[in-house]
Order: C-alpha cells, then structure tokens, then sequence
C-alpha cells in the first residue's frame, strides 16, 4: 500500500477529459506523492525520475474522479442496508472518489460528534473521500436550528434536512440568514408534503390507470418559489438538491438570472428514466422526487446542457427486502445509483444529448466547486484522484455484480456503454475492473 | 383428451388480476360461461363436481362480507375446499408482509387464491410468486374485475346487450376499482361511458380513458340507458373531497327526479354496500328500476365461471401441449 502511494506513475496515451480545465485531449498524467504532477498533451518540459510506472491506458478516457453530492448511507443505524465501508466499496467500482454524505441517519447527524463519527469512520474504514453534511434542524425536526457554525468547524459541507422538506418559512428565513454568515451552503430538497401526501408516483393518466395516488409537479414548485425569494430576501446560498420537472429548471432559470447564489441538482435517474418505466408497480422506481414524464425528462437533460442545472447526483438510497419488497403503495423511495450513476450518464453522451465535458463537468469540478472541495479536477497541485474509463465498452448490470449492501437498482438488466477500468484515490488504486 | 371440455381452451389465462388483460372475446367468454353458472344457482341442487379435490383460499387483508361470501359460495357450488382468511390491519403490523403471507400460503398447494389488498397491484405481486392462480378481489382503487364482470352480465341479462348502450358512472371514481375495471370493460364491448362526480373526486387524465366527464347529474343523465352508482366512503364526505353528505345528495344524490332524466327505461346499479341518503334514495334502491339484487346473484354465477375458466385452463395445459388443439 504505502509502496503504491509512494511510487510515481505515468499514465499515458490517455484521452484527458477534465473540465476544470477545459481539456479534452490525447496526452498523459503524471502521478506523484499522491497528487497529480502534470497533465497533458505537451510533456516535454516536464521532467520526472527515471523510476516511474508506466502505463499506457490504450486511448481509453481519464476523467477526475467523480464526485457525488448525495449519498445516503445507512451507517449509523442501519448497517443492514449500507455502511460507509459498503458504499466507498460501491463509489469506487463506479468511478466515485468523493461522496457527500446525507445526514438522514440515526441517530440524525445533528450534533458536532456525529460529524467527528462519520469523519473517524470513514477515515478508518472507506478508501474514498467521504464528506459528510449535517441536519439544517435538530433531529430533522423542522423547527429549530443546529449548531452550523460549529458543525462547518467539524467539516460539514452543507446543511440539509436530507428527504425532508422544511414547511416553516420563517425558520427557512433564518437558517438562510444565519448559515449566509458563516458562508454555509444549505441544500434541500423541496416537496410540500401537504401538497403530496399519499402520493406515490407522478400524477396524471398513468397514476390513475395505475390506480395509484399522484404527486403533482406544484408540489415540488411551490416550495421551491418560496425558498428562492427567501434567497433574494436573505442572501443566503442555496442548492435545490434535486429537481425534476421543467417548471422547478424554469424558475431556478429565472433566480439564477437575478444573479442570485442558487444551484441546482438532479439525480441520474431523472435523467435516464421516466415514469413509464414503472411499468407494472416495479418498487426499485419508486423513487423521491417521482420519475416524471418524457417530456420533463428531456427539459432536465436540456437544463443540464444549458448550465441551470450545474450538478448530477447519484442519490445513492439503499433500501433492503424489508423496505421494498411490497406493493407498490406501501414501498420505500430510494434506489441505490452509486455503481451506475457515470454509465447511466454517458447514454447521454452516447446519445449526443449533452456534451462529454459538460456531463463530466457536473459530476466533477461543479459539485467540487459547490462544497468546496479539493477533488474533482486534474490540474497539477491537485489530489490524484482519478477514474480509467472505457466511455466505449458494452455491458449488462446484473444484480449480483453489486458492491452495495442493498440491490434496489432501477438499472438491474439494463445495457450501458462505457464503464470505468480503474479508480484512484490520492494516486492509490483502490479498485480494477477485472475482465 | 379425455378431459377435454368445451368450455376450456377458451379462456387463455392462467390468472385474473385485472379486465385490462382480457380481450372482448375473453371477455364474453366469460359472460357465456356466466349465464350457465346462472341457470346452476337456480336449480335446487346446486352443487357441481368440477372443482372436487381443489382447494381455493380466500385471502381477504380488507373486511368485505359480500365479495368474500359470493367467492366461498361461487367455490363451494363448484365443490372445492373453501377455507378464508381475514388478514385484518393488525397482524399486518406485526411485521409480517403480504409477501411472507402469500409465501405461508403457497406452501400449502392450494389451487386459487383469492385476494383482496388495499394496495394497488397487490394481486399481480402475489402472482408473480406464488404457484397456483390468483384472482383478483380489488386491489386498492386499480381493479376490481369480477365486479365489472358481474355488473356487465347484469346489464346484458336486463339490456340484451352492452354495445352502444350508454353508462352513467356516478360518484367517487377517484377511488374506485368498480368504476376502472367497468369503464375498461364497457369500453371494450363498445358501450357509451360517461362519469360524473365533483372533479375532486375524478382522477386526473380520465377524459383519456375513453369517457365523456360530467360534473352536474342533469347534464350527465340525459339519454342514458343504465346509471351506476358509486359508493362513497364516510371519511370521504366531510370536507376531505365533498364538504358534507347533505350537499353531496343534494347534488351528486339518486333520486326519483334526478332518475327521470335519464331514459324511461333506464336501470340502476349499484355495487354495495349502499349509503342510503348519501349516493342514492331509498325509493330508488328499492323500486322496479333497481338491478341490485340481481346485481348479488350474477356475482355468485360470474365468480364460478371465473373460477371454472381458469382451473379448465390449468388442467387441460399439460396435455394441449402435444398437438390436442381446438
């Protein structure tokens, strides 16, 4: 191990696709100490010890390590779903070398030692960067503020009630204020539950043929409104965790263009699926936000392209038998993604839907950017962290071919085009793709 | 081929779980089938021996005392082993799903299993793992096709046909299984569907399945030949979806007025249990027009054909498989 750390590696005849720099070209990568010491077409200048591992990547990509800004794990509390071992494990065979973990836990990460927990843990037991975020409300409870400053100290990186929607303005108001002061990102995901309740899917004609209870796309919207008003009120800044319907990019569009400090996410499957592929009360789509319709899912892949839409999270859920081996109404949300979240991905680039650096773009240096993060870029003076990927190679998801604890995959049996051969962690392989 | 019978073959499927699966010749198939079942319940014996050795459970997880003892009557005048269970609420709490219930039952080989769940699409999950024929006795506000089944022989017994007659359904469709499984069958058979209730209590995107949406009785019962009513649930009608049961009978309520809109020789149905006063008047419920109670009895004589159909099938796959077709 410390071997492998300590010893410099050439990759080269690499196809470099890293954003942060706006590259997209045939050259090579220079790994040393850990850190990426060059970068490029043109390596004449450099010079490096004559000791160094070479390997040719044989014209395949190397992107920056992905980095993924919504991962829910089950550690603490339901280690039978996932640990944080369990997802580095699943990050790491799907390209992601930082995950932003989700405080939905319990017990709830609302307090500095939890943050200190995950952190320990993490540094103990995961080969990939963890950075945890903690509750914007103690408990998760909606109603009064955690300690932010204190968490940001500890390493939060965001705030956010995680699945669940604050419905007090006033306290929306003052978190926005008061996390404003300590440069604090607060993330949340908008959906007025009094809007959606018993709702399970989508609403409109397949719901009611269904017979199942829709959610309607206001209820994502209304929310959503409020907390951009209140961004213009606070200042505050302000990620809508994960959107899916065309009017919530229009009126992100719209915030973004009074200049406000608003960022949108989307999870991949609101752009790979739609609400049709539901089909016949298959639990592994039943998902928070609902798929929704074509047409949403086109104007998703449209504000991606255009920039509203800045980053692509996996919204990792891993959920069990217990939990969705039910009929449909009675099912939890969730689906795990972390595995397939750049395969999935790339059908739009195969597709020639969004561009590779835009697509690579918003699952590297943009959420890098957003937490405030180190990884996500290729530049010499950066951590190496970095994913081999043949963006060209056939293959079929099985369920057994998953790292995760939980199985819930909405792209079990599903064909992809491209996957990733290795990934490294700070110059560290921490998984091959064996063929 | 010496269990051949005339009536198997026909009836392609190994389970009901919705009237969305069926071809109109399904369809009547059924209905033909239907009417000898009839002819059987009147007779003063009314026992059958085509069912003698199966077994047919009756896995009830919401209370209904009407479906479940027309499907235990509909088995035992076909001479199956009959056993119900009621899953009440509770025992589902104790942690066991319908998944570990279906699994416990299987294991007992039995040869149908009927189910009612209040969840939609519960009896196609069970039919994906269990190995004997589902049927279907409603799941949440998706199916309920014996009902529709059992309403469309009514109407032909009384009408002499479906096609180009034209159905009121009236009331909360939004949450009924009755109102989908028969509009997707009168379609199918070619009659006229209209709904009409207070848009909070249709669903979105109906005018889609092949209806014409009305919100005032006296618009929607204008020309129409049968008028179904709906029950609506208590819960439902004090200020969740209609502010209070007077204003709803006031304006979505069966009376004798209300009746004379419709044609002069229109019927009325409705799928029990009634809320007298609330969806329809006691002098209608009661009167010449009412198809109610015959609404009960073809639901004993549609269940056994459903039954009947599907066992047929069961037996005769086997030895079909080489060559045997009709």
């Amino acid at each position: 191990m410390s071997k492998n750390r300590s010893k410099s590696r050439l990759f080269t005849n690499a196809r470099i696709v890293d954003p942060s720099q706006n590259m997209d070209e045939i050259g090579s990568i220079l790994v040393e100490k850990g850190k990426i010491a060059a970068c490029g077409a043109d390596f004449s200048r450099i010079k490096f010890k004559k000791k160094v591992e070479t390997i040719d990547c044989k014209g395949n990509c190397i992107f920056p390590g992905l980095v993924d800004g919504r991962v829910f794990i089950g550690e603490p509390g339901a280690e039978h779903r996932e640990t944080i071992a369990s997802a580095s494990r699943a990050a790491a065979a799907g390209g992601v070398t930082s995950m932003v973990m989700m405080p939905d836990t319990d017990p709830v990460i609302d307090d500095v030692a939890l943050v200190e927990f995950v952190r320990r843990t993490a540094d103990e037991t995961a080969e990939v960067n963890v950075y945890p975020t903690a509750a914007l409300t103690r408990g998760l409870n909606g109603r009064e503020m955690t300690e932010i400053g204190l968490m940001k100290q500890a390493g939060a990186v965001a705030f956010t009630d995680g699945r669940k929607t604050i419905s007090d303005a006033l306290l929306m108001r003052r978190a926005l204020t008061y996390a404003g002061d300590f440069d604090s990102l607060i993330m949340h995901y908008t959906e007025d539950e009094s809007l959606s309740r018993g709702g399970v899917m989508n609403e409109g004609l397949n719901a009611s043929r269904l017979g199942l209870a829709g959610i309607p796309v206001e209820a994502e919207v209304i929310p959503l409104e409020r907390d951009l008003r209140l961004v213009g009120l606070t200042n505050g800044r302000y990620h809508a965790a994960t959107i899916s319907t065309a009017e919530s990019a229009n009126v992100i569009k719209g915030a973004k263009s009074k200049g406000l400090s608003v960022t949108a996410g989307i999870s991949i499957n609101h752009l790979a699926l739609n609400e049709n592929d539901i089909g016949r009360y298959r639990t592994f789509f039943r998902l928070s936000p609902p798929l929704r319709t074509e047409d949403d899912r086109m104007a998703m892949v449209e504000a991606l392209c255009d920039g509203t839409i800045d980053i692509i999270v996996s919204n990792h859920d891993p959920q069990d038998v217990d939990t969705k081996r039910h009929p449909f109404a009675e099912a939890a949300d969730g689906a795990v993604g972390l595995e397939t979240m750049l395969s999935a991905a790339l059908r739009l680039y195969h597709n020639g839907d969004v561009p590779l650096l835009r697509l690579i773009e918003a699952m590297t240096s943009a959420p890098a950017r957003l937490f405030g993060l180190p990884g996500g870029s290729l530049e010499p003076g950066k951590p190496a962290d970095l994913i081999v990927v043949d963006i060209d190679e056939p293959w079929v998801l099985h369920e057994g071919d998953l790292r995760s604890r939980s199985k819930n995959s909405p792209f079990e049996g599903a064909r992809f085009q491209g996957r990733v051969l290795q990934t490294l962690v700070a110059g560290r392989t921490i998984y091959a793709h064996e063929s | 081929m010496a269990n051949f019978k005339n009536t198997s073959l026909v009836f392609p499927h190994r389970h009901l779980l919705g009237i969305e699966t069926l071809s109109p010749t399904d369809i009547e198939t059924l209905l033909d089938l239907s009417d000898k079942s009839v002819a059987v319940s009147r007779q003063v014996e009314k026992k059958k021996n085509t069912l003698r050795g199966r077994t047919q459970i009756n896995l009830f997880f919401e209370s209904s005392t009407r479906t479940q003892s027309s499907f235990e009557l509909a088995g035992k005048r076909l001479g199956a082993d009959v056993m119900n269970m009621s899953v009440g609420s509770s025992s589902v709490k104790k942690g066991e799903t319908l998944i570990d219930t279906a699994m416990t039952l299987n294991a007992m080989k039995p040869d149908i299993l009927v189910v009612r769940h209040q969840a939609a699409g519960a009896a196609e999950l069970l039919a994906q793992k269990v190995d004997c024929s589902v049927i279907n006795a409603g799941d949440g506000a998706h199916e309920h096709p014996t009902q529709a089944l059992l309403d469309a022989l009514t109407i032909r017994r009384a009408k002499g046909k479906i096609a180009r007659l034209t159905v009121a359904i009236c009331g909360d469709v939004l949450h009924s299984r009755v109102a989908r499984s028969n509009i997707i069958l009168l379609n199918a058979l070619g009659a006229r569907v209209r709904v009409i209730a207070p848009k909070t209590l249709l669903p979105i995107g109906i005018e889609e399945l092949g209806v014409e949406v009305f919100t005032r009785m006296e618009a929607g019962l204008k020309d129409v030949d049968i008028v179904m009513m709906l029950r609506l649930q208590r819960e439902r009608m004090t200020g969740s979806f209609v502010p209070s049961i007077r204003e709803y009978f006031r304006f979505f309520g069966l009376d004798r007025t209300r009746l004379e809109i419709a044609k002069p020789d229109a019927l009325v149905m409705h799928p029990g249990p009634m809320n007298r006063g609330v969806e329809i008047s006691s002098e209608i419920a009661d009167g010449p027009r009412s198809l109610i109670q015959e609404q009960v009895e073809m639901g004993v004589a549609v269940r056994m054909a459903v039954i009947e159909a599907i066992i047929d099938n069961h037996a005769v796959d086997p030895s079909n498989a080489d060559g045997g077709t009709a």
